[in-house]
Formats: C-alpha cells, structure tokens, sequence
C-alpha cells in the first residue's frame, strides 16, 4: 500500500505524467502492433522482389509504376466504381430505413436491434447465405425453376452484380445507423415551422430534413465506402477470379504471385483511397458545425 | 403527432423491403440447416443430422476451442488496453489528445486486408512464428478501438465528482477505480467485451493471413466448408454462428441501455 | 516549530492552464474555525483555488505555497490531506446506500466495523436526517435536500479539521436555501471546524461568513469581515459586486486637517484623507445608495457634504424606495431611503424636482484600481 501511494505521488506530480501513465501502455501496443507494420509495408513497397519471393534491399519504384499497366487500372477502376455504387444504393435505400426508425416510437429498440444483429454477425456466415441463395443450385433458382419461369440456372453468382449485392447487403447498417443518429436529433418542432411556413413535404425534405442530416450521411457514407474500398471476401466468394478487386489483388500477392512489394504497394494504394476519403469527411464536418461522428 | 412525423406509405414498404433483404437470407441458412437433404434446395423434412455431423468433426471441435481460447485470451487484453486509453483521455489534460485520438480511429479506418498483411510482415520480419499467440496479438490490435470507444461514452456520461469525493474520503487511485469508477463503468465495459469477443470470434481475413499451419480458428474451417461448398453442415455452423452472435449483441445491448442511477 | 496559526494559508499561488492564467497570484490566511468564503463572478478562479486546497490541482511549478494547518502540502494527494468536501452536486456513490456512502471515509481509515454505525448515526443526527428511514435507502430515491444532508454527513462523518464546500447550496429552493444557511452556520459554531466556502451569491457570503475574499479575473480583490467588505470597498468591483453602489469621482484641490476637498463637476465635497492622496490627482469614490440623504420637509439633514441633483425616478421597491437623482456634470446617483408608507404619507419628490444630496464624509470609500 505504501509503495502504491508512493508511486501515484510521483506520477501525480505532473497533470501530464499523471494522463501518460494511463495511456502509455495502450499506445506502446498500438505503436508496436498497428503503426510499426503499416511503416514497414509502406518501406518494403519501395523494395524489390527477391528472387524466391522474400524482398530484396534494393530501392525501387518499379512497383507503383505497375499501377500505369491497363490490367491493374481496371482493377483499380472497378474497385473504385463498385465501392461508389455500393455506398450511393445504401444511401438511397438506407436513408428511408433511418427515417422509419427515427419516427417509429415504441418500436424503435426492436428495429434497431434488428440493424445491429447483420452488423456484427460474422461476415463470412453473411456471404454463405448469398451463396446459399445465388449459386447455381441455389434457392432463388430452385424456385424460379420450380415454378417454371425460367428453364435454366441464371448465372447469379460470379457476377459483378453479385459482388455489389453482397457489398450492399454487408455494409447497409452502416449507413443506417449514422443516418438514424441525426435523424433522432431533428427537433420536430423545426418541421411544424417549416410547415406552418408553407413549405411543402419535398421542401421541408430539401431545406430542413437533408441538411440537418448531413452529418450523418457524411458518416454513414464513410463507414461504408472505405470498407467497401478494402473489402476483400465479397469478391472473393461472391466474384470469383474474374471480379477482382484491389483487396484481393493485396492477398493475391502475398500468397499464390508471391511478389509481396507489390502486394504492399497495391496496399498501400488502397489506403491512400480511405486517407483522401477520411480527410474529405473531417474536411466536410468541420465546415458544417454540430455534427460527425 | 404531426402530420410531418407520420411515416409515408413508401417509406414503410422500402424499409419493409430492406429489412427483408437483411434478414431474409440468414432466415434462410437457418431453416434449411434443418432440411433432411444433403444437395437440393428443396424441403425434403426436419433433421438435426447436420448438427449431429458437427459434432463428429474433429477439426470444427478443435477449431472451435482455439476460437474460443483466442477470443477469451484478446478480450481480457483489449478490455484492459482499451479500458485504461480510455480513462487516460477521459479523465486528463493531454496536449497530444488529438494525436492520441487519431490513433484509436486508425484500426478502424484500415482496411482488414491492408491489417492482416502488414501484421504478418511484422511477424516475418521479427522472426515470430505464426500460430494462436500471433493470433491473439492481431486480435487485439484491432479490438483495442472498439473497447476504448465504448468505455470512453460511459465514462463521459459519468459524474467525474464522485471519483474526486471518493479521493477526499481517503480512497487512493487504485481503490477508487475499483470502488467506486467500476461500478459505474461496467455496463461499458462489459459492452465493450462482448464487441471484441464478437469481433475476434468472427474474424476471417485478419486471422487467415496471421495464423500458422494447423492453427485454424473456426472462420478458417467455415472458410474451408464454403470454398468446397459440400454440405448443409455450413448452414448448422452459421445458424450457431448466428445465435451466439444475437446473444452476446442482445446482451450488450441491454447493458448500454439499462438507465444505471447518477 | 512553533505551533501554526493558519488552517489554511496561500502564499503567492499561481495556477495556469496553458496559456490561461486561472489563478494569478494571490495570498491569503484563513484561520482555525473560521467560515471563510470565496466569493466572486464564475471564471474569476475561486473554484480553482478550492480545488487546490483539495488536492485536485497543484500549484504552477515555482507559483507558490499551499499549507494546511502549517504543512506544505503542494503535492500532496487529496487522500493524504485529511480533509471533508461538499460538492456542487453532492457527488453521492449511486450504488452504495446513505449509511455506506457515510460510513465510506471511515473505512477508508480503517476505522473498526463495530465503531463505524454508531459514528454514521451520529453524523445523521448531526445534519438532522433519520437513521432508520434514510439509511439503507440508495440516493437516487432522495430528494435534493436529503442528499444535501447526506454529503454533509459523509463529509463531516470523519472528523476533517476543515471542511470545503463548492457552492453546495445551488441546486435547492430558496426557502431550503436559507434554511441550510443557517444549519451550516450553526454547525461552523459548533464543531468548530473550518469551512472554506466557494459562492456566486453575494448575499449568501454575507449572511454566512467570518471573512470574506472576494475574488475577480484570477485574482483577489479585497479579504475581509462582511462589514468591511459591504461597507469599506476597496475597489470599484467589489464596490459593485457587493451589493450596490454609486460612484464619484473628481479632482483632489485641497489637503487639509485630514480631510481632502475634492472638485466634482457639480461642486466639492471632502473626503479623509487617504494614505497617499496627493494633490492634483484624481479621486475614485464610492458610496452606498443608503448613505445618500435627502432633505424630508424642513427638517435638517445629518451631513457634513452635498451635491446639487435632479430628480430622474422614484423607484417602489417595498421595504426601500431607490430615487434616482441626476447630477450636474453628467452621472447618476442612486438614494435608498426606507419608505415610510407611501400611501399614508407619500414622498415629497417628483421627477424633475431639483433637491440636494447630503451625506457623512465619513460614509464615502476611497478606491484602488481594479488590477489588470
């Protein structure tokens, strides 16, 4: 006990000391364990391919420069576009769900609960269920043929409209969920106002209801792109070799093509996408005040 | 209720369909992890075979036990961890805040794949042989935000007074955490657990590039189960899968809502 | 070492905050069983200094000396320091009951489980709640004054030899309000303990305290009994904060036979001589509206100075009537006189009437400058 005491003195003796003391372990572990790596990566990227695979310690760009190379613009296009479109859908589909939940008084928990289940149910088990449906013998093609409306398998699965259904399906509640967050907060008397004013459902929507939401959609279309950017199993189980996208390119490299500079160099191209869409986010959230995360 | 709350026709069939959309082909893995089929998607009568076969599978049982080892083992860590960051920037005047709290959002931020891969060069670089404590390191790594975040909103909402009267009282530091910031908190910490058990219980893409040969955790089986698309036993794991998943969120849910006295 | 004279002494104290200064510099002695107050406008530091006190913050490094009862106790913890606080929002442990939440110091001092029930109930009689009804209840079913009382207890359960309190009585009605004053007072008197008080209320200062500092902008601006503070103000704020004043102000012409003669815009008038009241300088009076006379008929006025006014309003405040007078040269001055019963005999003045202003020179305070 006297020794305990002892050490809060000295720590206490700073307000300084006293808050890094608390926080020093964790960062040393975040530091060590998420920091360091990610530094390491963006080095071996400028590094060469060693012969049997390792890296070599010799310095080159040649890895970026790949990137110039039609094959891995496609990729990089694609993945681009599917992540675009993936999050405007969840948008435009996501924002009703929020408003019902806003406005759905003693229902509220329930729906909301039933939001949450999908988002942190294991992700691998969600793509299953799209399998289980789409695959050539899947449900939807038991069914369809069952009742004879069409007399072979549609081919569902290995398409690029798979990949973005399951990025839809994997990433909507993170749309919701924002949007709901700022949507709760709408003081309803502003829309009694506005009514009272004359305004009309659409311009109440567009002057008071989508302004105010702002900070939710800004959210909620960040925590489903850069996921959406980096997503790695939907291709893989949903798309098939054919729909690559950067993610896979990433592990692709670093397993089978064995060339792993590139593999962190096209990591790294993926991370400087999520930087430049963080920092839009912040960017756009501290222009508009009372708002974000 | 104004007319401006009450919720448009479309708007509800929209929801309705969304939520169908969500739900719908879970429902479905559920319902036909009982079917008494082994290859159509056609209703053929009511089994719990595919249960049974678990059972039977070695290497599910084995990989549920390091799933388990591994999610008990970086929970306690990251609730520590992320406990103590989040009493750190709670409670005291940091100048390096900001920066500090940058770094929480990063794990977040990064994608899985970009985490995964950069963790195994560090592993590979320091000669660290992959297996369930490379695992559990990783697991940490990335559980560690999502504790502080949780911990952090209790301990805001939380009266800082009562640690400051408990202080006047003659309690020191240690004793007040434990007597009186504790019970205030756990209902955020408790929270904040069973997210980073979830998470880690649920992590594929991390574990598979971490993991060594023969350290699989049960994502990897499933994983394997899926890529080989054989049998209905997928639809019995996931349906599980499933279930603990909605527990332990149903029971998170209730801590976070349930009105503690302040 | 001889034995100490102070329960609380601050010498040249600093505390800042990056680049804020909360507390600038400020020296002050409180002394064993004292009700000592810490009075001024929110953000002027008082509470910081309590916090000191307490434990919760230390001074800058090199900004000065915190010690209690002769101890320097800069950097000791607040659970080192012995003492009892009452916080603004009673800081009640939600999860233990009243008499745990009481009974909380004595076992953080290893006091003997068979002593501590019977000190509990000894502190619950002391702040007049019920042992049998209040003790096993949890504090979110109290009331405010309950809780009130319950901190009260918890704080003075363990004996302190000073107890802080930071604005305890904010959140209670008026009438419990006033009620609690004068319990806490009666118990300053009997326990002889010294309470170090932290307020925005002036009045509540004034009816509570021993000593008074009141304190402005990180600063103190005067220490002193609440006679001296209300009626001897040393500068323009506290001449203000207390309570009101007016203000006069002119040039000194003469000095003579220990008074000054000071030339205003409307006339002269004089004031006792000041330490350092120079000739040829300007002077800063200030003058409370109760000490301002005017004539009633033709009876003489007590009052050795006057001023030439106007009449602006009459104000019906009850008890008083404030008349608003307007001075030659520009400023107003504000006259409180008791009001006699305007409808059995009604005041003489109107709006417009032209009057002179009496007063003792005696009543006039001399003031510093604000410091910056």
């Amino acid at each position: 006990m006297r020794v305990r005491r002892s050490i809060f003195r000295v720590i206490n003796r700073r307000e300084s000391w006293a808050g890094w003391s608390q926080v020093a372990p964790t960062l040393l572990f975040l530091v060590v364990f998420f920091i360091v790596p990610l530094a390491m990566m963006f080095g071996s990227s400028w590094m060469a391919r060693g012969t049997y695979g390792g890296i070599e310690w010799r310095f080159t760009a040649e890895h970026y420069v790949r990137f110039a190379d039609p094959l891995y613009l496609s990729i990089l296009a694609r993945t681009l576009a599917w992540s675009l479109g993936a999050t405007l859908f969840c948008l435009l589909v996501g924002y009703p769900v929020a408003w019902t939940l806003a406005n759905a008084g003693r229902w509220k928990n329930v729906l909301v609960f039933l939001v949450i289940v999908p988002l942190w149910t294991s992700y691998l088990v969600r793509t299953f269920a799209m399998i289980f449906l789409m695959r050539d013998s899947g449900l939807i093609n038991t069914l369809l043929l069952k009742t004879g409306l069409i007399q072979e398998p549609l081919e569902l699965l290995y398409t690029p409209g798979a990949v973005m259904a399951g990025l839809v399906y994997g990433f909507l509640p993170f749309m919701v969920l924002p949007i709901y967050t700022s949507l709760e907060k709408l003081d309803p008397t502003l829309l009694e106002a506005a009514e009272v004013l004359g305004a009309r459902p659409a311009a109440r929507f567009w002057k008071v209801i989508w302004p105010l939401s702002l900070p939710g959609v800004a959210a909620g279309s960040l925590l489903t792109f850069i996921p959406a950017l980096g997503s790695y199993l939907t291709s893989d189980l949903l798309g098939g070799a054919k729909q690559m996208m950067i993610g896979n390119l990433v592990q692709n490299q670093f397993t089978t093509a064995r060339n792993w500079p590139f593999g962190a160099a096209a990591s790294f191209v993926v991370m400087s996408g999520v930087l430049v869409a963080v920092t839009l986010y912040l960017r756009m959230r501290d222009k508009a005040p009372g708002g974000g995360l | 209720m104004t007319t401006t709350r009450r919720l448009p026709a479309w708007i509800i069939a929209v929801t309705g369909m969304v939520y169908f959309f969500l739900h719908a082909p879970m429902l479905v893995l559920v319902i036909f992890s009982f079917n008494d089929s082994k290859f159509s998607t056609e209703w053929s009568g009511f089994t719990l075979h595919w249960y049974t076969r678990l059972l039977e599978r070695d290497d599910i049982l084995v990989a549920l036990q390091r799933s388990l080892l591994v999610g008990g083992a970086s929970t306690v860590i990251s609730t520590v961890l992320g406990t103590l960051l989040a009493m750190g920037l709670a409670r005291h005047r940091l100048t390096a805040r900001t920066v500090l709290e940058g770094l929480v959002y990063v794990p977040v931020v990064t994608p899985e794949i970009v985490c995964g891969i950069s963790l195994l060069l560090l592993f590979v670089a320091m000669g660290i042989p992959l297996g369930t404590g490379t695992i559990i390191l990783a697991h940490v790594a990335f559980n560690i935000s999502y504790v502080t975040v949780v911990v952090r909103a209790r301990l805001e909402g939380m009266d800082q007074s009562l640690e400051e009267a408990a202080m006047i009282l003659g309690a020191d530091e240690w004793t007040t955490f434990w007597r009186v910031t504790v019970p205030q908190l756990w209902p955020g910490i408790l929270s904040g657990a069973l997210l980073a058990f979830t998470m880690s219980f649920d992590d594929f893409v991390i574990t598979s590039l971490v993991s060594g040969p023969g350290t699989a955790t049960l994502p990897i089986v499933v994983y394997g189960m899926v890529r080989k698309n054989i049998e209905p036993s997928i639809n019995a794991i996931s349906t599980i899968v499933l279930v603990v998943t909605t527990t332990l969120i149903y029971v998170s849910d209730r801590l976070t809502r349930s009105p503690k006295p302040s | 070492m001889s034995t100490p004279s102070f329960a609380v002494e601050f010498t040249r104290v600093r505390k800042t905050y990056g680049s804020r200064a909360a507390v600038k510099d400020i020296s002050f002695s409180i002394r064993p069983g004292e009700f000592f107050s810490l009075l001024g406008p929110s953000g002027c530091g008082k509470s910081t200094t309590l916090r000191m006190i307490a434990g919760f913050e230390q001074p800058d490094e090199g900004g000065g000396e915190v010690r209690l009862n002769g101890k320097l106790v800069n950097h000791l913890r607040p659970y080192e320091r012995d003492l009892g606080m009452v916080f603004q929002s009673y800081a009640l442990f939600p999860h233990l009951t009243v008499a745990r939440n009481i009974a909380f110091g004595l076992e953080q001092r290893g006091v003997p489980r068979a002593q501590i029930g019977d000190r509990v109930k000894k502190a619950m009689d002391l702040v007049q709640l019920d042992g049998t009804t209040f003790g096993d209840r949890l504090p979110p079913a109290l009331s405010g004054g309950q809780r009130q009382r319950v901190a009260l207890a918890r704080a003075l359960v363990v004996e302190p030899p000073i107890l802080l309190l930071d604005e305890p009585l904010g959140a209670l009605d008026l009438k419990l309000r006033k009620q609690m004053q004068q319990e806490l007072k009666e118990l300053n008197k009997r326990l002889g303990i010294t309470f170090v008080y932290v307020t925005h209320d002036q009045e509540e200062a004034l009816t509570m305290s021993d000593r008074i500092a009141v304190m402005a902008d990180a600063r103190i601006a005067q220490v002193g009994s609440p006679a001296e503070i209300y009626e001897r103000p040393r500068t323009p704020f506290v001449a203000r904060f207390i309570g009101e004043s007016n203000f006069l102000e002119g040039d000194i012409v003469a000095d003579a036979g220990g008074r000054l003669t000071v030339r205003h815009p409307a006339g002269t008038f004089t004031v006792p001589t000041p330490p350092g009241g120079v000739v040829g300088t300007r002077i800063h009076v200030a003058l409370r509206p109760e000490r301002l006379l005017l004539p009633d008929g033709d009876a003489a006025v007590e009052g050795d100075n006057s001023l030439p006014a106007t009449i602006s309003h009459v104000i019906y405040r009850g008890e008083m009537l404030h008349v608003r007078v307007a001075v030659a040269g520009g400023g107003e001055l504000v006259v409180a006189t008791r009001n006699e019963g305007q409808l059995r005999r009604p005041m003489a003045y109107k709006p417009g009437d032209a009057v002179r202003v009496w007063w003792h020179a005696e009543d006039v305070q001399v003031l510093e400058a604000d410091p910056t």
